[in-house]
Parts: structure tokens; sequence; C-alpha cells
């Protein structure tokens, strides 16, 4: 049974050799394209935003801060208890997203320090809770 | 009422702890008749709990909480699986209703292994009934009973969606029931071709229902979500891709067991696995330790039961495996050119993909254990799982005339170069003229070297023209499944690659342009409901001479204090135009609403591919005794000899 070994050692070359190959691609994409998750005060904590800098910020929309900077474009504030950041996105919201709610922003911030948000994070249910927000304080008031 | 369901749940629970002892000592007569029993009396519950459901029994909380007297009858019914604790009931369900399947569809002639198989298909409803009954109760009154029910999420509240979580469930179950074989086989320590023969139909009537739920999903998420997209890498979604891609490999791995009684451990321990990732699934859905948009309100402690029973099963499972398979028997000697072969990298691709999957889905808890917080989303998926899977793709048709045992393979160059030559010129047509990113380019190329490759795979199978309609269905299904996923590789690549998306604002009589076609706000109204009320826009579009009518609108559910976006869409054969209404601004005194629109060209084909797929699955489960009768030795030896396998 010379060709049982034979086989065998080919069966563990190949699954070695493709193990390689995807722990290179695992490696390779994480490094390009996890997102790092900041709530304002952990923003803060770092020294504020850095222009480039992209990930993805969670907190609530500041109430009152909502504005549109052209027609298609909205800008509001997200806050927790302490600090807050400025978002800008292009598009129409998620259908649960509104003043005062959690939301999850999806981008980069741009030369002013403004987050120039790719996509705002929905919920399908309104009584759930993104887990990165679940240890976020709300503000205050 | 509910209370009769609710004792009949307990009831189930009595008799599939009875089959388990049955089964387990290899009492087959008994076991089944258990079976049916629990099934009879858990369908009774359940009936009870529609009912409650139908009738709007607001004094059960499950009711209370998730419906509506205003809601229409099919969203009362839905609305049972609509939430965590009926769904569970429905999971329940469908775990001894395979056990009933079992007890009538196996005929292997062993009986002590089918009684195992059934006993261990009542261990899994007996704790599927006990998390049921003390974990997620869905039999529970309220008091006082409100008036009023708070309304089924108006997301669900969709056709696709009503008959979505049942075929899922269908599929994860399905693979209960296979897990249950597989450990059957261990116990008795036989896995060999007729265990591959018996277990192939289960594997299927698994893998079918999957693959028509997530199609179903992606189907929804599509045209309900108004986000344009159909696949999100999403937890969630990601928790039924790799049951998916597992079940996949089973069936690929288990052939090679059926027609040649080889890969028994490694078919079994996909059997068993198949099952834990199905599991693993509703631990992520269930417990919250993901940010998912999918998430039903979460609770840990439902979270860590979950965990617990999948430690348990698949850990049960796994020590029977790590004890029984090096006692396994191997089968006919093979080659590593070889058929065998093929199908054995085949399936380590597959397994090495869904590994990619879930390093991808479990990243944050990862992250989360150095301290950070992390995901990754598609650009990670990108970069990984496709390259693998696209790899695997090139070789399908190449090595799919190979042999079992030992292939000889002699390439013919001037066959290569000519495909070489037409995938390079796809590549660089859909690269140049029309503009698609590179990736997407090779994946155009790979999706049409597919759909070649499956047929010429059957036509080589033929021999003959005259044979191709007389080919056993296993090989249609076949050449169903692989030109389907050439189909939706095509579509995939090219929606994903070349959608164009613009967010306009329009006031009443104002146009814009997108994709080339001229949009006009005709004009928005309010419109009704049974349970909602909305903002109806109305616009013109305009493409050459062709015009048509979108009416996307934006719905608000009182009950659930929630609006819903529902999209208009227009099919082209190049592809859809797709519309969403968003809110309403007033700029400088003007009133403006804005749309999302979408140009998505091709996304047809991504649920056709799927279609393809699924329809192939199912032709593979034809039993072979249908095809027999029709096809015959070909009469040429020589030609034989060239195709050693005719029939699949």
């Amino acid at each position: 049974m010379m060709r049982a070994r034979t086989r065998r050692l080919g069966i563990v070359g190949i699954s070695a050799a493709l193990l390689v190959v995807a722990g290179i691609l695992v490696v390779l994409a994480v490094r390009d394209s996890a997102d790092l998750f900041w709530t304002p005060t952990k923003l803060a904590e770092i020294g504020g935003p850095t222009p480039g800098l992209s990930g993805k910020v969670g907190g609530f929309v500041a109430v009152g801060s909502l504005s549109y900077s052209s027609p298609t474009e909205i800008s509001f504030s997200v806050i927790d208890d302490a600090h807050s950041i400025s978002v800008i996105y292009e598009g129409i919201a998620p259908d649960l997203f509104e003043e005062g709610a959690g939301v999850v922003a999806e981008g980069s911030f741009n030369e002013v320090g403004v987050f120039v948000a790719r996509q705002l994070l929905a919920k399908h249910d309104e009584n759930y809770v993104p887990r990165e927000l679940s240890d976020v304080e709300g503000p205050s008031s | 009422m509910i209370e009769t369901g609710h004792m009949a749940a307990f009831l189930a629970l009595a008799a599939s702890i009875v089959q388990t002892w049955y089964g387990l000592r290899g009492n087959r007569p008994m076991a089944a008749r258990m079976a049916v029993s629990a099934l009879c009396i858990m369908g009774i519950s359940f009936f009870f709990l529609v009912m409650s459901f139908v009738a709007s029994d607001f004094s059960v909380a499950l009711v209370a909480q998730n419906s509506h007297t205003l809601k229409p009858l099919i969203y009362k019914i839905a609305g049972t699986w609509g939430n965590h604790e009926g769904s569970m009931a429905l999971w329940c369900l469908v775990v001894i209703g395979f056990s009933v399947a079992g007890a009538l569809c196996l005929d292997t002639g062993r009986r002590e292994f089918e009684a195992r198989a059934l006993g261990v298909q009542g261990a899994i409803a007996t704790g599927s009934l006990a998390y049921l009954l003390f974990a997620s109760n869905p039999y529970l009154r309220l008091n006082p009973a409100p008036l009023q029910g708070l309304g089924l999420n108006p997301l669900l509240q969709d056709p696709a969606l009503a008959i979505h979580p049942p075929l899922l469930y269908l599929g994860y179950v399905g693979f209960s029931f296979v897990f249950a074989l597989a450990a059957a086989g261990l116990i008795e320590g036989r896995v060999d071709r007729q265990w591959a023969k018996a277990t192939r139909g289960f594997v299927l009537a698994a893998w079918v229902p999957l693959t028509i739920g997530i199609a179903l999903g992606a189907y929804w998420a599509y045209y309900e979500l108004g986000w344009g997209g159909w696949w999100f890498w999403d937890p969630v979604e990601n928790a039924s891709l790799m049951p998916w891609l597992l079940g996949s490999a089973l069936l690929h791995s288990i052939i090679v067991t059926e027609k040649r009684g080889s890969f028994a451990a490694w078919t079994v321990l996909l059997a068993v696995l198949a099952f834990c990732f199905s599991l693993l699934g509703a631990f992520l859905v269930r417990s919250g330790v993901l940010t998912s948009v999918h998430a039903f309100a979460v609770d840990p402690l439902r979270g860590s039961l979950l965990l617990a029973g999948l430690l348990l099963y698949g850990g049960a499972a796994l020590s029977l495996f790590a004890w029984r398979a090096p006692a396994l028997k191997g089968g006919q000697d093979w080659a590593l050119m070889s058929r065998e072969g093929a199908l054995m990298v085949n399936n380590l691709v597959l397994a090495v993909a869904t590994l990619t999957v879930l390093i991808g889905t479990l990243f944050p808890l990862l992250a989360e254990m150095t301290g950070r917080q992390m995901s990754v989303g598609a650009p990670y998926f990108n970069l990984t799982f496709s390259p693998l899977l696209a790899a695997l793709l090139i070789g399908l048709p190449i090595v799919q005339p190979w042999s079992w045992g030992r292939a000889s393979f002699e390439p013919n160059w001037v066959l290569a170069l000519i495909i070489g030559g037409v995938a390079g010129a796809i590549v660089l047509a859909a690269w140049l003229l029309f503009d698609l990113p590179i990736g997407a380019a090779i994946g155009v190329a790979l999706g049409c070297w597919l759909v070649f490759g499956a047929g010429r795979e059957i036509v080589r199978r033929a021999i003959t023209p005259k044979r191709i309609f007389k080919l056993p269905a296993r090989v249609w299904g076949m050449t169903f499944a692989h030109a389907g996923l050439g189909l939706f590789i095509i579509g995939a690549v090219v929606e994903t690659g070349a959608s164009y998306e613009r967010t306009i604002a329009l006031g009443k009589g104002d146009s814009a342009e997108v994709a080339g076609w001229t949009l006009t706000l005709d004009d928005v109204r309010s419109g009704e409901g049974a349970n909602w009320y909305s903002d109806e826009g109305r616009l013109t579009a305009t493409y050459g001479t062709s015009t048509a009518v979108l009416e996307p609108s934006k719905r608000y559910y009182p009950a659930a204090r929630m609006p819903t976006t529902e999209t208009a869409i227009l099919k082209t054969i190049r592809g859809d135009l797709y519309t969403a209404l968003g809110d309403r601004r007033i700029i400088d005194g003007k009133t403006l609403w804005t749309f999302r629109v979408y140009f998505n060209p091709l996304i047809d084909l991504v649920f056709l591919g799927v279609a393809f797929m699924a329809l192939g699955g199912v032709m593979a489960m034809a039993p072979l005794s249908w095809a027999k009768k029709v096809v015959r030795p070909a009469k040429n030896e020589a030609a034989r000899a060239d195709v050693p396998e005719i029939v699949v």
C-alpha cells in the first residue's frame, strides 16, 4: 500500500497549502479592512478626530442637531454623556433613524474633523440595541 | 385553549424521551410509534398556538407582544414564528417531523441502525422541547390581558418573510436528522455505501430548503430594506451561509462514500459539523453576542443555554467520532489524481472557506479579547472567501471528467488555448467596455466558464446526443446546480461591481437623471391600509422612448410606531431600476422629497441562479431506480472505457 502513504502525504500537503493561503488572505484582509469603533468619549481619549481616519462611530443622535446641509445631505451630532462627533451623510437615513435614537455610522473623518458616513446602520427592531452601544451612556438630559 | 397547547408540548416532550429510550436500545417499531405520536401531539400544540394568534387572544403573552387585531390574517399566522418563542415551537415541530420522515422513509434493512437514528433524533427533540418549555415558553398567559397587541414588526409583514423562517428551519433542522444518521452510523461502527445511500436523500432534503430559505431572505432584504443590496455579510446571514457551505461539501463527499465507500470518516464529520454550525447560528442570532441588524430582542440566558446545547450535542457526537472513526472501513483504493481526489480538494476548499467566514463573523469577539472594538465587513469577505471559491470553481470543469479510482489527464492544449482566449476576451470586454472592476470582470468569465463546463459535462456523459434526455435525474440535477452557480456568480459580481446609486431630491414636477433614465416626480399622495398609512410617491421614468410609472412609498405602522420602506422596482432586461422614497425636506420654503435610486444590472441572475441550484437539488433527490429503466450501458465498449461512469 505504497499508494495510501503518498496519498496521505498529498492530502496533508494540500490541506496545509490551503490553510497557509487562507491564513495569508485573512491577515491581509483584516489589516486592510477591519473597522475600529469609537464612541465620542473614546475618540476624545485618543486625541480627537484625525483626517482620513476610517471606521465606525456610534452613540445617540443629539436632539436638535439634525439638519439638511443640502437637499440630499443630512448632518447631525453623535453624542454620549460627555462628548460629541459631527457626522454628515449623503443619502436617505434608515427607517428607524431619528433624533434621540441610537446610531452606528460607518465612514471616515474629513480634513475638518467631520465624520463622513458612507452608511448608517439601521436596526430591524425597535427594542434592539446594537452591542456596540450597550455600554454607551445616553446624554444625561 | 393555549393551556391545551402547553399540556400537549409537555406530552410531546414525554413522547420524545420515550422515543430516545426505545430508539437507542434498538427498538425501531416503538421508536417510530413514539415519533408519530410526538408529531401528532406537537402538531396539536402548534395548532393551538397559531389559533391564538388568529383569534388575537391577547391574554397569551406572546400574542400580546407580537400581534394586533388589524393585521391581515396571513401575517397573524406568520406572526406565530416571527418571534423567538414561536420560532422555537416551529423548530421543535420540524425536529419531530424529521423523526417521522425518517421512520417512514428509512429502508436500509438495518433495523438497529434505523432505530438508533430515531433515538438520536428523539434526543435532539427532547433537548429542543425542554429548551422551549423551560427557557422560551410561548404558552404563557398574561394577566390582565391587554385590549390590543403590540403588533408584528412591520418589516416582517411581507409574503417572502412569512415563508422564509419555515424554509430556513427545514434546512437547519434537516441537518439534525443527518446528524442523527451520522451518530447512529458511528454507534454501529458502520458508515458504508449503504449508509451513504440512505443519508444522501436527507442531506438534500435539508440543503434544498436551506438554499431557498437563504435566497428568500436575500430577496426580501433587496426589496424591503430599501438599501439596494441583497447580501450584507451580516452575522445572521453568515450564520445561514456556514451550514450551507458545509452541507454543500457534504453533498459532494457523500457521493464518494456512496459510490466507492471512501471518505467515510470525513463524511460523518461533515454531517456532524453541519448541524453544529446550524446550532452555532442559532446561538449567535439569539444570544446577542454579535451586532446584527437582524437580532431579535436578545436574552443572554437563552444564549448560554443554546451554547450549552451546542457543546452537549456537538461534544457527544465528536467524542463518538473520535472513538469510532479510526475503526471505520475504507473504501476502494484511489489515487490523488482521480474523481475522489478532486472531490477531496472541493471539500477542503469549502471547509477552509467556511473557516474564513467563521473568522470574519466572530472577529468582533476575537478583537474584544484584545480590548478593542472592531469588526470586518464586505471587503474582508471579498478578499478571503471569494478568491478561495473562485480557485475552486476554475478547477471544476477541468476535473469533472476525471474517473473514479485513477484518472488519466492529458491536457488538450488547443482547447485550453481557445478557452483561455475566450475567457480573456470576456474579462477585457467586461472590464473595458462595461467598466466593471477587474475582480468582477474575472467573476463574469468564471461564471461563463461554469455554465459552459456544466453543458460540456452533460454532453460528454450522454455520449450520443440522443441519450441526453435519458440521463438519470441526478446528472441533470448536477448540471442545473453547477450552471445555476455560474449564473449566480455572473449576477452577483455584475450587480456588486456595476450597480449605480444616487440620492435625489425632487419637488413636484422636477426631474433628475439616473443611469440614463429621466425620473420626474408627478405627485406624492397619502394612502391607507389595514394597519398602516403611507406617503406614496409617483415617478415617471423615461429611457429613450420607453416610459414607466414607479410608485415607491413609505408606510407608517402606528401599532409599532415605526416606518417601513416600500420600494418600487422596474424590471428591464439589463437590470432593475430600483427606487425608494425617503423623507420630506423643506428647503428655502420649497417642499422636496428625497428618493434613493439604484440601477442594479443583471440582479435577476442572482435569484435565477439560486433557483436553478435548488431545482438541481430537487432533481438529485430522484431515486436511481427511476433512471435504471431508461439508461442502458453504452453498446460501444470503446466509448464505455472513455466514460466509465455513465450512471452517476
